[in-house]
């Protein structure tokens, strides 16, 4: 079957005063039907404007230097389109319809001058999707399936509902036309344990259920363990490792997916295995040369310093791109020991 | 060692129009010279109105806090500066927290010159470069001219860690130090300020609403878990994390993800009876957790407000049901 977005050699660049924000530099990779992939990094890696890359919501300052994103729907009207083509009206149909986007902030995301039906409507309404009392059953039941009492939601301003109940409205709402991707910003930052607890369930209890993809940004690891299938991580506008999340967080043989999975506290974890990266993260706009992560790798040779590496296979649907990762997990071993 | 800061019963209220808010309601606490405590609890249940009051930033409305044994409330204007410079707070956002038309030597010279801490701008050039070098921010001179926005984030933070030193507290309040400094970079933070505990006998309340962190940094001291404006269990670190007494410590440690897919999806959940957060407006009678708490016992959890008890393990924890089998267990 073929994957349901395929994005490949992409590349978003910002203009700034000070010269081009790479944000996104030369990305490729496939969303499989039903898959949940999720996108780690940290802040100013890139990922969110990935994202909104693929719903081609980049603010003005950005563009799409290059590369291609295709989606295909399966089932009914099957179909391939092509993002980046897509003008106007068409482009509002994609969006939404085929691809939803469930923002980090989820005040800022809804009209804070429409009730929770009104904001169901308006989305109705600009698709051309069913109203009245159809609209109402539909909606209604996808706002238990997030697990809110409709009753209580339905004629509410959003300003009324709390943190994670509005997150869990926006879900809702980015499933009302049976999009077949979903991308998910950072959906429980700024959220407290308990609630995100609550969202995190609502969306593994949503994937069985529903047939979607999704694609999940954050700079939680955890999150991330748990649910996604794949992981790809992102570091200075480029994946630099993906793989199933067993063999990123059991496996993985990016020394900058390593240092990053060394550097978070767990709740189980001894003191001394933890270690933070040297260095921080790179000036988009300034690159380092090479290997966007050699100033901080505590493995660099002149290799790295010179060529950047691209994404080379190390098991099917294990990639990395590492000059080293053939010996990188054993070379960070002995490293830790000095 | 002595007790550097004490809380008895502290309680703080806010007016909202003509309603009242309990922010912090009855807390006691104690921190000894040199030790780490940890603050943990979702927003809004209390944890920074807590540090504020501690670096005298609020006044309390009922109860009092004492420095080095002596009322903060009533201390005379010698004493009172001696408490102001041993308290120190480091604040959540480093990006706001410094001043952007200052270089790092200016943000750190100021508090030196303005305390008579150096005279003359050789000797505090050379103190700033002492601080910057005991923060890790080396060579010094590659910081000493630049402004905030040339530096990340840790390192930012590293500046005002400095800044806070210049004044030779004895105690700092770090609220969400680390929260908004990159996740690769933090624990070198942490690793710093541990060091300056160490090194200097610095004692710190550290606020945080992530456990992990708060296990991590407070190793040898203590974490309180707070609960709409009261702490619900205090003790030492490791013990609070892996073996969690009150219900909420509990529900709250078993809904945190973990960076391990087998053990976060196979972690057994324990189910609050409610998911709705009470109103700090209309905080529910007796123990404000009862509507949500899987261990409601009835009519006592409903209707009297449990105190926090300790018991001879070094934990502390404010909970009917609990208290009820410690004391069974030990009849038995």
């Amino acid at each position: 079957m073929q994957p349901t977005l395929s994005v490949k050699n992409l590349s978003i660049e910002y203009r700034a005063r000070r010269g081009r924000v790479q944000a996104i530099r030369n990305v490729s990779f496939d969303v499989q039907r039903g898959e949940a992939l999720a996108l780690i990094g940290e802040s100013g890696s890139g990922k969110t404007t990935l994202g909104l890359g693929v719903v081609r919501l980049l603010p003005s300052a950005a563009s799409i230097r290059e590369g291609s994103i295709v989606y295909r729907r399966s089932g009914n009207g099957q179909s391939e389109i092509d993002v980046l083509g897509l003008k106007s009206d068409p482009l509002r149909q994609f969006r939404w319809k085929e691809c939803a986007m469930v923002f980090q902030s989820a005040l800022n995301a809804l009209n804070p001058v429409l009730r929770i039906s009104e904001q169901f409507a308006d989305t109705a309404r600009a698709h051309g999707y069913v109203r009245g009392a159809a609209l109402e059953e539909r909606s209604q039941n996808l706002l238990k399936l997030v697990r809110l009492d409709p009753e209580r939601v339905w004629k509410s301003f959003p300003h009324e509902l709390s943190g994670g109940m509005r997150q869990r409205v926006l879900i809702a709402l980015s499933l009302l036309l049976e999009p077949q991707l979903i991308i998910l910003d950072e959906p429980t930052t700024a959220l407290d344990i308990l609630t995100q607890r609550n969202i995190m369930d609502v969306l593994k209890e949503l994937r069985t259920k529903l047939d979607f993809s999704l694609i999940f940004i954050s700079h939680d690891l955890s999150l991330a363990a748990e649910l996604a299938d794949r992981v790809a991580t992102v570091y200075a506008g480029k994946i630099v490792e993906s793989a199933d999340v067993q063999t990123i967080f059991k496996a993985q043989t990016h020394p900058y997916t390593i240092g990053l999975i060394n550097a978070v506290p767990t709740l189980k974890g001894a003191k001394e295995d933890l270690t933070s990266i040297p260095g921080s993260p790179p000036d988009l706009i300034d690159l380092p040369t090479g290997c966007k992560f050699h100033p901080r790798c505590p493995l660099t040779e002149s290799r790295c310093v010179e060529q950047e590496p691209e994404l080379e296979d190390v098991t099917s649907g294990h990639q990395v791109a590492c000059w080293n990762w053939r010996t990188a997990r054993e070379s960070l071993k002995a490293f830790e020991v000095k | 060692m002595g007790d550097i800061i004490r809380l008895d019963h502290v309680t703080r209220t806010f007016q909202i129009k003509r309603q009242t808010i309990k922010a912090v309601d009855d807390v006691s606490l104690t921190i000894r010279e040199g030790e780490i405590v940890c603050l943990v609890g979702e927003s809004g249940c209390g944890k920074t109105t807590t540090g504020k009051m501690i670096v005298g930033a609020l006044p309390t409305s009922s109860g009092t806090i004492c420095y080095a044994g002596q009322e903060i409330a009533k201390l005379a204007q010698a004493d009172f500066k001696k408490y102001r410079l041993g308290v120190q707070m480091i604040h959540q956002d480093p990006y706001a927290s410094l001043n952007p038309a200052h270089t790092v030597y200016d943000i750190i010279a100021a508090p030196l010159a303005h305390h008579g801490f150096v005279k003359g701008e050789t000797a505090a050039r050379r103190r700033v470069r002492e601080l910057l070098e005991l923060v890790d921010l080396t060579p010094p001179d590659d910081f000493l001219d630049k402004f905030p926005h040339q530096l990340s984030g840790g390192q930012r933070q590293r500046v005002s860690v400095a800044r806070v030193l210049t004044v030779n507290p004895s105690f700092i309040v770090a609220d969400e130090a680390v929260s908004m400094v990159d996740v690769s970079i933090r624990i070198s933070l942490l690793k710093t300020l541990t060091k300056l505990k160490e090194q200097m006998g610095l004692a710190v309340l550290f606020i945080t609403h992530d456990l992990a962190l708060a296990k991590y940094f407070a190793w040898e001291g203590r974490i309180g878990v707070m609960y709409l404006g009261r702490i619900v269990e205090l003790a030492p670190a490791r013990q609070l994390v892996e073996d969690p007494q009150h219900p909420y410590t509990q529900v709250l440690l078993s809904a945190i993800p973990e960076a391990d897919p087998d053990a976060t999806r196979r972690k057994k959940r324990i189910e609050l009876r409610s998911m709705d957060v009470p109103s700090l407006l209309r905080l529910p009678t007796g123990c404000s957790f009862h509507p949500r708490c899987p261990r409601f016992e009835g009519e006592q959890c409903e209707q009297v407000v449990p105190q926090l008890v300790e018991f001879n393990d070094g934990s502390a924890v404010a909970c009917h049901p609990v208290l009820r089998k410690r004391v069974a267990d030990k009849a038995r």
